[in-house]
Protein backbone atom coordinates (compact mmCIF):
# COMPACT_ATOMS: atom_id res chain seq x y z
CA UNK A 1 0.00 0.00 0.00
CA UNK A 2 1.48 3.36 -1.01
CA UNK A 3 1.65 6.41 1.20
CA UNK A 4 1.08 9.75 -0.43
CA UNK A 5 1.31 13.39 0.67
CA UNK A 6 -2.10 15.05 0.82
CA UNK A 7 -2.68 18.39 2.49
CA UNK A 8 0.88 18.35 3.76
CA UNK A 9 0.66 15.03 5.58
CA UNK A 10 1.35 11.42 4.74
CA UNK A 11 -1.83 9.49 3.93
CA UNK A 12 -2.20 5.76 3.28
CA UNK A 13 -3.98 4.99 0.03
CA UNK A 14 -4.57 1.97 -2.19
CA UNK A 15 -3.12 1.67 -5.68
CA UNK A 16 -6.04 3.60 -7.11
CA UNK A 17 -5.69 6.42 -4.61
CA UNK A 18 -8.58 5.77 -2.23
CA UNK A 19 -7.77 6.27 1.46
CA UNK A 20 -7.28 3.07 3.43
CA UNK A 21 -7.17 4.34 7.02
CA UNK A 22 -10.48 5.60 8.36
CA UNK A 23 -8.72 7.42 11.21
CA UNK A 24 -6.45 9.54 9.01
CA UNK A 25 -9.35 11.58 7.72
CA UNK A 26 -10.71 14.83 9.08
CA UNK A 27 -12.83 17.53 7.51
CA UNK A 28 -9.83 19.66 6.54
CA UNK A 29 -8.46 16.72 4.60
CA UNK A 30 -11.92 16.24 3.05
CA UNK A 31 -11.68 19.75 1.61
CA UNK A 32 -8.36 18.95 -0.04
CA UNK A 33 -9.71 15.64 -1.39
CA UNK A 34 -12.74 17.45 -2.79
CA UNK A 35 -10.44 19.66 -4.83
CA UNK A 36 -8.72 16.59 -6.27
CA UNK A 37 -12.11 15.05 -7.12
CA UNK A 38 -13.12 18.17 -9.01
CA UNK A 39 -15.64 19.36 -6.42
CA UNK A 40 -14.48 22.91 -5.86
CA UNK A 41 -16.67 23.95 -2.99
CA UNK A 42 -18.17 21.80 -0.26
CA UNK A 43 -21.54 23.21 0.74
CA UNK A 44 -23.67 22.15 3.70
CA UNK A 45 -25.44 19.72 1.40
CA UNK A 46 -22.13 18.10 0.47
CA UNK A 47 -21.17 17.81 4.11
CA UNK A 48 -24.45 16.13 5.03
CA UNK A 49 -23.75 13.39 2.50
CA UNK A 50 -20.12 13.05 3.56
CA UNK A 51 -21.05 12.84 7.24
CA UNK A 52 -23.66 10.20 6.44
CA UNK A 53 -21.05 8.12 4.61
CA UNK A 54 -18.58 8.49 7.50
CA UNK A 55 -21.22 7.51 10.05
CA UNK A 56 -22.49 4.57 7.98
CA UNK A 57 -19.11 2.99 7.35
CA UNK A 58 -17.74 1.74 10.71
CA UNK A 59 -20.52 -0.76 11.47
CA UNK A 60 -20.71 -2.21 7.96
CA UNK A 61 -17.02 -1.94 7.03
CA UNK A 62 -18.26 -1.12 3.56
CA UNK A 63 -18.96 2.18 1.88
CA UNK A 64 -22.60 2.93 1.18
CA UNK A 65 -23.55 2.64 -2.47
CA UNK A 66 -25.33 5.48 -4.19
CA UNK A 67 -28.61 3.67 -3.68
CA UNK A 68 -27.99 3.26 0.04
CA UNK A 69 -27.11 6.94 0.38
CA UNK A 70 -30.44 7.74 -1.25
CA UNK A 71 -32.63 5.12 0.43
CA UNK A 72 -31.09 4.97 3.93
CA UNK A 73 -29.56 8.45 4.09
CA UNK A 74 -32.70 9.98 2.62
CA UNK A 75 -30.89 12.04 -0.01
CA UNK A 76 -32.41 12.83 -3.38
CA UNK A 77 -30.73 10.79 -6.12
CA UNK A 78 -30.94 13.56 -8.70
CA UNK A 79 -29.31 15.98 -6.31
CA UNK A 80 -26.46 13.56 -5.59
CA UNK A 81 -25.59 13.70 -9.30
CA UNK A 82 -25.63 17.51 -9.08
CA UNK A 83 -23.50 17.67 -5.93
CA UNK A 84 -20.92 15.15 -7.12
CA UNK A 85 -21.17 15.33 -10.91
CA UNK A 86 -19.89 12.60 -13.22
CA UNK A 87 -18.98 9.74 -10.92
CA UNK A 88 -20.95 10.49 -7.76
CA UNK A 89 -20.33 7.28 -5.81
CA UNK A 90 -16.58 7.39 -6.35
CA UNK A 91 -16.30 11.11 -5.68
CA UNK A 92 -18.28 11.11 -2.46
CA UNK A 93 -16.50 8.09 -1.02
CA UNK A 94 -13.10 9.55 -1.94
CA UNK A 95 -13.87 12.89 -0.33
CA UNK A 96 -15.15 11.07 2.77
CA UNK A 97 -11.86 9.17 2.98
CA UNK A 98 -13.48 5.78 2.40
CA UNK A 99 -12.91 2.96 -0.11
CA UNK A 100 -15.04 3.05 -3.23
CA UNK A 101 -18.32 1.14 -2.82
CA UNK A 102 -18.29 -2.56 -3.70
CA UNK A 103 -22.00 -3.21 -4.07
CA UNK A 104 -23.55 -3.56 -7.54
CA UNK A 105 -26.61 -1.49 -6.74
CA UNK B 1 6.47 7.51 -0.22
CA UNK B 2 5.63 9.44 -3.37
CA UNK B 3 5.62 13.23 -3.47
CA UNK B 4 2.77 13.54 -5.99
CA UNK B 5 -0.55 12.48 -4.57
CA UNK B 6 -2.07 9.33 -6.03
CA UNK B 7 -5.56 10.34 -7.11
CA UNK B 8 -8.29 8.06 -8.49
CA UNK B 9 -9.51 8.67 -12.02
CA UNK B 10 -12.69 10.72 -11.77
CA UNK B 11 -12.92 11.24 -15.52
CA UNK B 12 -12.83 14.68 -17.06
CA UNK B 13 -9.97 17.10 -16.62
CA UNK B 14 -7.83 16.47 -13.59
CA UNK B 15 -8.00 18.87 -10.67
CA UNK B 16 -5.07 21.14 -9.97
CA UNK B 17 -3.08 18.39 -8.31
CA UNK B 18 0.63 18.63 -8.98
CA UNK B 19 1.53 16.13 -11.66
CA UNK B 20 4.62 14.07 -12.13
CA UNK B 21 6.59 14.49 -15.34
CA UNK B 22 5.34 12.09 -17.98
CA UNK B 23 7.38 8.93 -18.07
CA UNK B 24 9.63 8.57 -21.10
CA UNK B 25 9.27 5.84 -23.69
CA UNK B 26 6.40 3.97 -25.31
CA UNK B 27 4.03 4.47 -22.38
CA UNK B 28 4.48 8.23 -22.56
CA UNK B 29 3.61 8.21 -26.26
CA UNK B 30 0.50 6.12 -25.64
CA UNK B 31 -0.62 8.49 -22.89
CA UNK B 32 0.03 11.57 -24.97
CA UNK B 33 -1.84 10.26 -28.03
CA UNK B 34 -5.42 10.93 -26.89
CA UNK B 35 -4.49 14.44 -25.82
CA UNK B 36 -3.02 15.16 -29.24
CA UNK B 37 -6.25 14.17 -30.98
CA UNK B 38 -8.33 16.34 -28.67
CA UNK B 39 -10.52 15.29 -25.76
CA UNK B 40 -11.58 11.66 -25.78
CA UNK B 41 -15.28 11.27 -26.64
CA UNK B 42 -17.50 10.80 -23.59
CA UNK B 43 -18.65 7.21 -23.20
CA UNK B 44 -22.19 6.25 -24.16
CA UNK B 45 -23.95 2.93 -23.60
CA UNK B 46 -27.20 1.52 -24.92
CA UNK B 47 -28.75 -1.59 -23.41
CA UNK B 48 -31.33 -3.56 -25.33
CA UNK B 49 -33.66 -5.28 -22.86
CA UNK B 50 -35.36 -8.03 -24.88
CA UNK B 51 -36.52 -10.45 -22.20
CA UNK B 52 -39.40 -10.28 -19.77
CA UNK B 53 -38.44 -12.95 -17.24
CA UNK B 54 -37.73 -11.71 -13.73
CA UNK B 55 -34.19 -13.08 -13.83
CA UNK B 56 -33.42 -11.54 -17.21
CA UNK B 57 -34.88 -8.16 -16.27
CA UNK B 58 -32.02 -7.39 -13.93
CA UNK B 59 -28.82 -7.58 -16.02
CA UNK B 60 -29.65 -4.53 -18.15
CA UNK B 61 -31.06 -2.59 -15.20
CA UNK B 62 -28.09 -3.23 -12.93
CA UNK B 63 -25.51 -2.49 -15.61
CA UNK B 64 -27.35 0.64 -16.73
CA UNK B 65 -27.47 1.85 -13.14
CA UNK B 66 -23.75 1.18 -12.75
CA UNK B 67 -22.99 3.00 -16.01
CA UNK B 68 -24.88 6.07 -14.80
CA UNK B 69 -22.89 6.04 -11.57
CA UNK B 70 -19.75 6.17 -13.70
CA UNK B 71 -20.94 9.25 -15.53
CA UNK B 72 -21.77 7.37 -18.75
CA UNK B 73 -24.65 8.55 -20.94
CA UNK B 74 -27.05 5.61 -20.64
CA UNK B 75 -30.07 4.46 -22.62
CA UNK B 76 -32.23 1.34 -22.35
CA UNK B 77 -34.33 0.17 -25.31
CA UNK B 78 -37.15 -2.16 -24.32
CA UNK B 79 -38.17 -4.53 -27.07
CA UNK B 80 -40.26 -7.69 -27.45
CA UNK B 81 -40.74 -9.39 -24.09
CA UNK B 82 -38.46 -6.80 -22.56
CA UNK B 83 -41.34 -4.38 -23.09
CA UNK B 84 -43.03 -6.04 -20.11
CA UNK B 85 -40.49 -4.27 -17.89
CA UNK B 86 -42.01 -0.90 -18.72
CA UNK B 87 -45.66 -1.96 -19.13
CA UNK B 88 -47.66 -1.00 -16.04
CA UNK B 89 -49.79 -4.14 -15.92
CA UNK B 90 -46.83 -6.55 -16.14
CA UNK B 91 -43.77 -4.83 -14.64
CA UNK B 92 -44.55 -5.73 -11.02
CA UNK B 93 -45.47 -9.33 -11.87
CA UNK B 94 -42.49 -10.66 -13.83
CA UNK B 95 -41.89 -14.36 -13.26
CA UNK B 96 -38.94 -16.64 -12.95
CA UNK B 97 -39.46 -20.10 -14.42
CA UNK B 98 -37.04 -22.99 -14.26
CA UNK B 99 -38.47 -24.37 -17.52
CA UNK B 100 -36.01 -24.39 -20.38
CA UNK B 101 -33.21 -23.31 -18.10
CA UNK B 102 -30.63 -26.10 -18.22
CA UNK B 103 -28.43 -24.23 -15.75
CA UNK B 104 -31.15 -24.47 -13.13
CA UNK B 105 -29.91 -25.48 -9.71
CA UNK B 106 -30.55 -24.50 -6.12
CA UNK B 107 -28.09 -21.81 -5.06
CA UNK B 108 -27.12 -23.70 -1.91
CA UNK B 109 -27.26 -27.25 -3.31
CA UNK B 110 -25.81 -26.96 -6.81
CA UNK B 111 -25.40 -30.71 -7.29
CA UNK B 112 -28.97 -31.74 -6.58
CA UNK B 113 -30.62 -32.62 -9.91
CA UNK B 114 -33.86 -30.81 -10.71
CA UNK B 115 -35.92 -32.50 -13.44
CA UNK B 116 -37.14 -30.03 -16.07
CA UNK B 117 -40.64 -31.51 -15.91
CA UNK B 118 -40.97 -30.32 -12.34
CA UNK B 119 -41.09 -26.78 -13.67
CA UNK B 120 -44.25 -27.57 -15.60
CA UNK B 121 -46.24 -28.40 -12.48
CA UNK B 122 -48.83 -25.86 -11.39
CA UNK B 123 -47.53 -23.52 -8.74
CA UNK B 124 -43.84 -24.21 -9.31
CA UNK B 125 -43.24 -20.97 -11.24
CA UNK B 126 -45.01 -19.03 -8.49
CA UNK B 127 -42.70 -20.71 -5.98
CA UNK B 128 -39.48 -20.11 -7.90
CA UNK B 129 -40.53 -16.49 -8.50
CA UNK B 130 -41.19 -15.93 -4.82
CA UNK B 131 -37.88 -17.53 -3.91
CA UNK B 132 -35.95 -15.33 -6.33
CA UNK B 133 -37.70 -12.20 -5.08
CA UNK B 134 -36.80 -13.11 -1.50
CA UNK B 135 -33.18 -13.73 -2.45
CA UNK B 136 -32.95 -10.38 -4.24
CA UNK B 137 -34.61 -8.71 -1.27
CA UNK B 138 -32.09 -10.18 1.13
CA UNK B 139 -29.31 -8.64 -0.98
CA UNK B 140 -31.19 -5.33 -0.90
CA UNK B 141 -31.69 -5.36 -4.66
CA UNK B 142 -34.63 -3.11 -5.48
CA UNK B 143 -37.68 -4.29 -7.41
CA UNK B 144 -37.81 -3.76 -11.18
CA UNK B 145 -39.97 -0.66 -10.71
CA UNK B 146 -37.63 0.79 -8.09
CA UNK B 147 -34.60 0.07 -10.29
CA UNK B 148 -36.26 1.98 -13.12
CA UNK B 149 -37.10 4.85 -10.75
CA UNK B 150 -33.45 5.01 -9.70
CA UNK B 151 -32.24 4.88 -13.31
CA UNK B 152 -34.55 7.71 -14.35
CA UNK B 153 -33.59 9.80 -11.31
CA UNK B 154 -29.93 9.22 -12.19
CA UNK B 155 -30.45 10.65 -15.66
CA UNK B 156 -30.93 7.42 -17.65
CA UNK B 157 -33.12 7.37 -20.75
CA UNK B 158 -35.80 4.73 -21.36
CA UNK B 159 -37.19 3.97 -24.82
CA UNK B 160 -39.94 1.63 -25.96
CA UNK B 161 -39.89 -0.32 -29.21
CA UNK B 162 -42.62 0.69 -31.64
CA UNK B 163 -43.23 -2.78 -33.04
CA UNK B 164 -43.56 -4.35 -29.57
CA UNK B 165 -45.86 -1.51 -28.54
CA UNK B 166 -48.11 -2.22 -31.54
CA UNK B 167 -47.95 -6.00 -31.19
CA UNK B 168 -49.03 -5.77 -27.55
CA UNK B 169 -51.88 -3.43 -28.51
CA UNK B 170 -50.75 -0.85 -25.95
CA UNK B 171 -51.52 2.83 -25.54
CA UNK B 172 -49.32 5.50 -23.94
CA UNK B 173 -51.29 5.15 -20.69
CA UNK B 174 -50.12 1.55 -20.36
CA UNK B 175 -46.48 2.60 -20.12
CA UNK B 176 -44.32 3.24 -17.09
CA UNK B 177 -43.95 7.00 -16.67
CA UNK B 178 -40.20 7.06 -17.13
CA UNK B 179 -40.38 5.94 -20.78
CA UNK B 180 -39.48 8.99 -22.85
CA UNK B 181 -40.96 7.80 -26.13
CA UNK B 182 -41.87 4.78 -28.23
CA UNK B 183 -39.42 4.76 -31.11
CA UNK B 184 -38.87 2.89 -34.35
CA UNK B 185 -35.95 0.67 -35.30
CA UNK B 186 -34.55 3.52 -37.39
CA UNK B 187 -34.75 5.89 -34.42
CA UNK B 188 -32.90 3.32 -32.38
CA UNK B 189 -30.10 3.07 -34.93
CA UNK B 190 -29.73 6.84 -34.84
CA UNK B 191 -29.88 6.91 -31.06
CA UNK B 192 -27.15 4.29 -30.69
CA UNK B 193 -24.63 6.05 -32.90
CA UNK B 194 -21.26 6.04 -31.22
CA UNK B 195 -22.56 3.99 -28.29
CA UNK B 196 -21.52 0.65 -26.90
CA UNK B 197 -24.58 -1.50 -27.48
CA UNK B 198 -25.29 -4.39 -25.14
CA UNK B 199 -28.03 -6.86 -25.97
CA UNK B 200 -29.66 -8.58 -23.02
Amino acid sequence: MPTTMIGGRPIDVNDEGFLTDYAQWDEDLGKVLAGYAGVDELTDEHWKVIRFLRADFPARKETATLRRVASVGGFDMKNLFVLFPGKPAKKMSYIAGLPKPKGCV
Amino acid sequence: MTDNPIIPDFGGPKADAPKADKPKGAKAVAEAAPAASGEAKPRKMVFIASKGNLDMAYPALIMANAALGEGVETHIFFTFWGFDLVTERTMDHLKFSMLGNTAMHLPQVPKMPIPQLLGALPGVTAGTTLYMKKTLDKLEIPSVREMLDIIVASGGHLWGCKLSFDMNGLSEDDLYDGVEAVISATDFIELSEGAQVIFV
